[in-house]
């Protein structure tokens, strides 16, 4: 069985799947055909693109921009959400409060987060580190975060997987998951959502229906448990059995790197470049 | 009498403004410094219309930038680099929003960091939803809507948000307070001589923005006949009699985008980018110093390269549906 440093040796060759590769085509089996994706910039747009592209063709892509049914072009995928190239192939324009109140209506199957740091119940922060009121970070904030885990069905969250993301409890609730645990997101009036899966370069995890506390359910390929579990700052669910999730094909980062806009050369080389 | 815990959320305030200060029909049309002369003051709550680095009135920001403000706060649902030229320049000492940041792959918000990281700027913290919120209650003429967004979070918390219970079902919703901002700043495709106008694309929150602010200046790239408006009324999203001023300002986003006219000028972000890395916010500062060494927009525009502009015209339309 090969490390984890072996592994992304390979992929620093270009061999094999960079760590935020695995990550993208991870979520991007998750997605089902004929679903809603409330999708952000970045992975979750390249994840959706090649869902679409692969075994979900009627994969509908909402971005906060105000917009529905998205064309998603090979090496045109938008900076921001909020831009002309996030418009290309519009089904509908609408404006940016409307696509949050169809949000809060539950249209939206999936909502997609990226993190600063999550805690063991799924809270997420991308506000700030450290004190909240003389913060030593002031990182971007919510964006559309906050409402898009309070809202969409569910919610699918992709990270490197690093002790200094996965902490106990984050210096701030940005964006609540189960908030403490158990009943508790409920009891804050969050009757609807949150989050579903947690995709990492290590592994694919959920959170235990009782305790809601995450639980480790699937390994990337040649990643042992003892990884996952020194990669997470705090204790985490894992089951007798876990299984290791299907290798990333040669098909699914072939098509994702034409997604991307990269040949196989400039991957190795690639910058990348995320909002 | 309470102190009302958000300024700006008393909308019955603004509409007794509004019911003695009509906005009779007539021809709007000024020069931005006049517009920015009459309707923008010190410690105004300004709302900056458009997004990130959508359909920003930079025009008419750079002409607050030239006259020279204090105490202003902006209030805009995704921030860009506009925000960080006031507050290097000391003339925002408040920020409301739900994300800044400079996009097109540069990250962080380096200048606004450093002013909130040492306590000079307040940075008051909403989510997307809660920012559209705010607007829509103000737009509506209703103090605050119900709604699921921020509960249980740090973000309701910090901000002491109270919730409201349904007189019907008894279910616990966030109360988000309205807002009418002082006055708002936004850039459209086209508009008549009486402020009736159109915007082109995805309309963000402009035409809430446009119906809760105390007084409204536009900027437009072309001013058009009323009966051109007649052809696709469904467009006029902002109506003639909620605005104060019509300034015909063609490139008026730039170097932001303006959907189906010029897209963002990366280049440009890469000139105020080097800037603030070579010299924080001291490059911010001699960013603002350039811009506003120009009279005005024209004269700003007039320095940038032709070609560059040709190509960002040209892409823009290549983008548009056919």
């Amino acid at each position: 069985m090969t490390t984890v440093d072996e592994r992304r040796l390979a992929a620093q060759r270009g061999l094999d799947p960079r760590p935020d590769e695995i990550m993208t085509i991870s979520a991007s089996r998750l997605l089902e055909d004929g679903k809603v994706m409330f999708a952000g910039i970045g992975q979750p747009l390249v994840a959706a693109a090649l869902a679409r592209r692969r075994h979900a063709p009627n994969l509908t892509v909402i971005l906060e921009g105000g917009m529905v049914g998205i064309h998603l072009m090979p090496g045109e995928l938008p900076d921001s959400t909020n831009e002309m190239r996030a418009a290309i192939g519009a089904e509908m324009l609408t404006t940016a409060t409307d696509i949050f109140l169809m949000a809060q209506r539950g249209f939206f199957d999936y909502g997609f987060l990226g993190v600063a740091q999550i805690d063991m119940h799924g809270n997420v922060n991308t506000s700030l580190i450290g004190d909240p009121e003389r913060p030593s970070v002031r990182l971007p904030g919510p964006g559309g975060a906050n409402d898009i885990i309070s809202m969409c069905n569910e919610t699918v969250i992709v990270t490197n997987h690093e002790p200094r993301r996965f902490v106990e409890r984050v210096d701030w609730v940005t964006s609540p998951g189960y908030l403490t645990g158990g009943d508790a997101r409920r009891e804050a009036g969050l009757r609807h959502g949150g989050p579903s899966w947690v995709v990492t370069d290590l592994a694919l995890l959920d959170f235990e229906e009782e305790t809601r506390r995450m639980r480790l359910r699937g390994l990337q390929p040649g990643v042992t448990v003892e990884q996952v579990v020194a990669a997470t700052d705090f204790e985490l669910v894992v089951p007798d059995h876990v299984d290791v999730l299907d290798p990333v094909t040669a098909e699914e980062l072939a098509l994702m790197r034409h997604l991307n806009g990269e040949t196989d050369q400039s991957a190795e080389n690639g910058e990348h470049r995320a909002e | 009498m309470t102190t009302l815990a958000f300024p700006g959320a008393d909308t019955v305030e603004a509409r007794e403004e509004l019911e003695r200060d009509r906005r009779p029909r007539v021809d709007k049309r000024m020069a931005a410094a006049e517009a920015i002369r009459r309707f923008v003051s010190d410690g105004d709550v300004i709302a900056v219309g458009g997004t990130n680095h959508a359909r920003t009135p930079m025009a008419l920001l750079g002409e607050v930038l030239r006259q020279g403000r204090r105490e202003l706060s902006l209030v805009r649902p995704l921030t860009c680099f506009e925000s960080e030229l006031f507050i290097a320049t000391g003339m925002a000492s408040k920020v409301v929003t739900s994300w800044v940041g400079i996009g097109h792959g540069w990250g962080l918000a380096r200048v606004l960091r450093e002013y909130v990281e040492s306590g000079q700027v307040t940075y008051e913290e909403w989510s997307h939803l809660g920012v559209g919120l705010r607007f829509k209650a103000g737009a509506m003429g209703v103090p605050f809507l119900p709604s699921y967004t921020m509960m249980g979070s740090d973000l309701g918390r910090q901000l002491d948000l109270a919730a409201v219970d349904c007189p019907y079902t008894g279910q616990s919703l966030n109360a988000v307070p309205s807002l009418n901002p002082d006055v708002a700043l936004i850039h459209v495709q086209r508009a008549d001589v009486h402020g009736n106008a159109q915007i082109d694309g995805y309309e963000l929150m402009d035409a809430d923005i446009a119906r809760a602010s105390r007084r409204l200046v536009i900027s437009t790239e072309e001013i058009v006949d009323t009966d051109s408006l007649r052809l696709d009324p469904a467009r006029t999203t902002i109506p003639g009699f909620a605005v104060d001023a019509v300034v015909l300002q063609p490139m008026g986003a730039y170097p932001h985008e303006c959907y189906g006219h010029y897209l963002a000028d990366e280049e440009a972000f890469r000139e105020y980018m080097d800037a603030v890395r070579a010299a924080g916010s001291q490059g911010a500062r001699e960013y603002v110093e350039a811009l506003v060494s120009h009279p005005d927009h024209d004269s700003f525009m007039a320095s940038v390269p032709p070609h560059r502009l040709e190509k960002l015209k040209a892409d823009a339309k290549g983008m548009m549906p056919r």
